[in-house]
């Protein structure tokens, strides 16, 4: 039982390492604290996947009484410990993904139109920006022909994951 | 969609059935959830890509700053060299002071000018012709010639520059200008020698003129390869339109940076023959640009920033050239204490360890290594340094290995934590490392108050010495050393910029109170690398504008310029110059610039090896070549002494074994010797990787015929010494070995190009690469 308890410590030790490397990064000024718009970030590079609405809900639960524009490590390490024990806001598998695209692809072309994927990423679910639409085209849209081939766009994403 | 009566056309022009309809939009609901799923798996794809490029971006910067602390050492070198030259036989010495110490031409003006008149220009030579005054002609003739990589001959170069001496010699040290009625000025930043970045500017914007007038702030050359050609249409311009183009001086422009930051360098290999005279004529160019410059009186320019000692009224007034480099206090005369160095071995601790009484901390044990009497440590510092003197004892001063939890992080911004403010700002933080020899740093003035005494050492025991007030001269070199070199912090006070070694870092009070006192709005500034090409802070009283793009890497950062207009509202302008014609994904981008970073960090892994790998096996007590992911982090980190998010990077740097733990020998599999390296124990050849940039900058100093040759004498005492002053246990007759068997034809020189060429460490796929054709 000791030895349990003994990795179990080890085990949220490692989870604090990680956490505080990831957060080290943003600390820009080195207090111990991160731009709050920096913290979707942070938790999705820890490797949650998380919507807008429940990183909002995070965030609610971190922030200070008074909003400072601020979140301090304190607070963010110990949420952020619970959701990595709990494994809360798990990755989407890549199988996922593709029938995610399939659905809106009802036709079975095999590629999206760019305005269809525009309309559907600017108006449904949580909307992407702008920025967030322009930089998904530059990545995902093949130029020539406007179009985007998803398949190799999922590949292309998951590949891109070290893990 | 899904309407029961309507009917619509498909992209065919064929009439749908609403079943057909059905078919082709997906329900709301499942729309929805797909388009959620999708959003919410791209906005993780794209936070990762953030941490990647943020921790790039960290990577870049903490070597850059730790390169800078590198400088440091070779400069305290080149003192420690001065210091020492009864050691060096032959002209090795006379050479550095003449580069070092302020020379005195003893050729007039006018003489100079007829000098270089007589040099002639070959008929072969197809590049511009310059003469004096100059015209739009000429420069116009210069932008093309550089355009099609044409080289300016030296003769013109030298006459460039010395009708630039002359007009620079009538300028005040500040500079004020007026914003034109309906036409706005011009303000750039760092260009660091990128010529396309230049050109670049003066095509969006337009080319110097009455019309449009510029600023450039500082930081033309070094880094880049094309400094040469940047200040030769800098300084045309100037002499073309004094009225409206004006230089500040920025902490490159400065002829100790160059020798490490690659000025010197390009000039040599620019210029075969009169490189020696125009790099000299280029130290006292530079000193003599102006420190600051004014528009409007409410608009204050400079390139580093400023401190709370930072008095205008005063730096009108100073002789500026009199400060030839940030990195040389200006000797005093000492005579009554230049103590002979007695034994450099078993001297007691160096007396700046001492000086203030303090118990002398773990800091000053050399790493790794046991407890020796050199209070050096190299370059790379223990960062918190006590070293800046006149502090009180702050949570800075404890050393690193204690408390790691607590230990503030050792980086650049390393001041801001613990003590917010300290009475007063000492902008003289001694070059590190090394020669506690040289005592001229060990009385610097801001550290001491008038009734400190100084405990030096002499003759093995130590005397104490009234110290005298700072002369003139130093107050002089500080406040031009506190506006190169300082950055802003965003937490009040001021500090002494410990990371940089010198100027302060000034927090908004500072700012505010300084623009207050002069009845000013705004500080332009530059000096630091910012992702956009410019930043604000200080509540928009401080603009930092930087306008080398793509700085680090390709993709990693936009170059800027400032727009500045009759009411001073700043208008920012921003560009990337791009190698592709073909915008670059973000995706792109990051893979780029972090595989560049990542093999930058391999690099310093791979010159570290021997000292890593003794860590490694401490931790490793089964000998089974593995070992914690945090033990790796904390051994790395404690070696290489970068700020580095190690576990981080640890996928890019090190593979784990089946059990989690990291192989630690996979750290160094990716690289290698460029070459087949001569017989060295692996302790010699890893000093020689990470000194290989301070040794060529030495060897180019003592090759002063541009043979590429030394001898093996020189050869001989300069890595003595080198090796003496960091500390290196050196074997002696490895070193002879060493000379021996890199003297090939066995004439009694070496090719000291051919013998850097050997311990260049590569990225074993680039050698592939090359191999293959």
């Amino acid at each position: 039982m000791a030895e349990d308890k003994e990795s179990a410590e080890a085990i949220v030790s490692e989870v604090h390492k990680k956490i505080r490397a990831a957060f080290d990064v943003f600390d820009h000024e080195f207090n111990k604290t991160v731009d709050v718009r920096e913290i979707g970030t942070i938790i999705r590079s820890l490797g949650c996947f998380p919507n807008e609405g429940e990183l909002h809900d995070v965030i609610a639960e971190i922030e200070e009484e008074e909003p400072t524009g601020y979140i301090r490590f304190e607070k963010f390490l110990p949420t952020m410990t619970k959701v990595l024990m709990e494994r809360k806001f798990r990755p989407i598998p890549e199988d996922l993904m593709l029938q995610a695209f399939e659905v809106l692809d009802k036709q079975k072309k095999g590629h999206l139109e760019l305005e269809e994927l525009t309309k559907y990423m600017t108006q449904e679910g949580e909307p992407f920006t702008q920025e967030e639409m322009e930089e998904m085209l530059s990545a995902a849209m093949d130029p020539d022909k406007n179009l985007i081939f998803y398949k190799d766009f999922v590949s292309m994403m998951t590949v891109d994951d070290p893990r | 969609m899904g309407c029961g009566t309507s009917v619509t056309t498909d992209n065919k022009g064929r009439r749908l059935t609403t079943d057909q309809m059905a078919k082709k939009t997906p329900s709301p609901a499942l729309a929805m959830k797909a388009a959620i799923l999708i959003q919410r798996w791209y906005r993780r794809y794209i936070a990762r890509l953030e941490m990647r490029q943020r921790y790039t971006w960290n990577i870049f910067q903490s070597i850059e700053y730790a390169g800078e602390q590198d400088q440091l050492q070779l400069s305290s070198f080149f003192s420690f060299m001065l210091d020492n030259f009864t050691q060096l036989n032959g002209n090795g010495p006379d050479l550095i002071s003449h580069l070092l110490d302020p020379v005195v031409d003893p050729w007039s003006d006018r003489e100079r000018q007829t000098m270089f008149e007589q040099i002639t220009v070959p008929e072969s030579y197809s590049g511009p012709h310059l003469t004096f005054p100059l015209t739009v002609s000429h420069t116009n003739a210069l932008l093309s010639a550089f355009k099609e990589q044409q080289p300016l001959h030296g003769r013109y170069m030298l006459q460039l520059l010395h009708q630039t001496k002359k007009l620079l010699k009538q300028m005040p040290n500040v500079i004020h200008l007026s914003t034109p009625y309906a036409k706005e000025i011009t303000i750039c930043g760092d260009l660091h020698g990128r010529l396309d970045d230049l050109l670049l500017i003066f095509y969006k914007n337009g080319l110097p003129s009455a019309e449009t007038p510029y600023v450039f702030n500082g930081d033309f050359v070094d880094r880049g390869k094309k400094s040469v050609e940047v200040i030769i249409l800098l300084f045309a311009y100037q002499l073309l339109y004094p009225d409206h183009m004006t230089l500040n001086r920025g902490n490159h422009e400065d002829h100790i940076m160059n020798l490490r930051y690659g000025f010197t360098k390009e000039v040599m290999q620019k210029y075969k023959t009169h490189g020696r005279d125009i790099l000299l004529l280029v130290q006292d160019v530079f000193s003599l640009l102006p420190i600051a410059t004014v528009i409007d009186n409410k608009v204050l320019i400079v390139h580093g920033g400023i401190s709370d000692m930072t008095d205008l009224y005063l730096l009108s007034s100073i002789e500026r050239h009199k400060v030839k480099s940030a990195l040389r206090l200006p000797r005093r005369s000492l005579n009554h204490l230049e103590v002979t160095r007695s034994s450099r071995q078993g001297q007691p601790e160096s007396p700046r360890c001492r000086s203030r009484g303090q118990p002398e901390s773990p800091r000053c044990r050399s790493r790794g290594q046991p407890e020796s009497p050199r209070c050096r440590s190299r370059g790379q510092p223990e960062r918190p340094r006590c070293r800046s003197r006149g502090q009180p004892e702050s949570p800075r001063c404890r050393s690193r290995g204690q408390d790691h939890g607590n230990t503030p992080k050792k980086r650049r911004h390393l001041t801001r934590q613990g003590s917010s403010s300290s009475s007063s700002s000492s902008s003289l933080c001694s070059p590190r490392g090394s020669s506690r020899l040289t005592l001229c740093r060990c009385l610097s003035p801001s550290m001491l108050s008038p009734t400190d005494n100084l405990q030096v050492p002499f003759l093995d025991s130590f005397t104490a010495l009234p110290v005298r007030q700072p002369p003139r001269e130093e107050l002089e070199w500080k406040q031009v050393v506190d506006l190169l070199w300082s950055d802003p912090k965003s937490q009040p006070g001021c500090s002494p910029n410990t990371f940089r070694g010198g100027g302060s870092y000034f927090g908004p009070d500072v700012t505010r109170r300084l623009l207050e006192r002069h009845g000013m709005t705004l500080l332009i500034r530059s000096h630091e690398c910012k992702q956009e090409g410019y930043e604000v802070c200080h509540d928009g009283q401080v603009i930092t504008i930087f306008s080398a793009s793509n700085y680090y890497e390709e993709g990693s950062n936009r170059g800027a310029y400032i727009k500045l207009g009759r009411e001073l509202v700043p208008r920012f302008f921003q560009y990337q110059v791009s190698r592709n014609t073909r915008k670059l994904t973000l995706t792109q981008r990051v893979n780029v610039a972090e595989g560049s970073a990542v093999r930058a960090v391999q690099e310093k892994l791979f010159s570290h090896r021997s000292e890593l790998m003794a860590a490694f096996q401490q931790y490793d007590t089964s000998n089974s070549g593995c070992i914690s992911v945090s033990e790796w982090a904390l051994v790395v980190e404690s070696v290489v002494r970068l700020d580095l998010p190690w576990r981080t990077l640890r996928p890019r740097l090190a593979r784990l074994a089946p059990d989690g733990s990291i192989d630690y020998q996979s750290c160094f599999e990716d690289m290698g010797p460029g070459q087949p390296i001569p017989q060295v124990t692996p302790n010699l050849a890893e000093t020689l990787y990470r000194y290989r940039t301070d040794l060529e900058i030495i060897f180019n100093i003592m090759d002063k015929d541009h043979s590429g040759q030394i001898s093996i004498e020189e050869f001989r005492q300069t890595w003595h010494l080198f090796s003496a002053h960091l500390g290196v246990e050196v074997d002696d007759r490895a070193i002879d070995e060493l000379a021996k068997s890199i003297d090939f034809n066995k004439d009694g020189s070496i090719d000291f190009n051919e013998f850097l060429e050997a311990f260049r460490v590569v990225h074993k796929l680039d050698v592939k690469d090359q191999q293959q054709g």
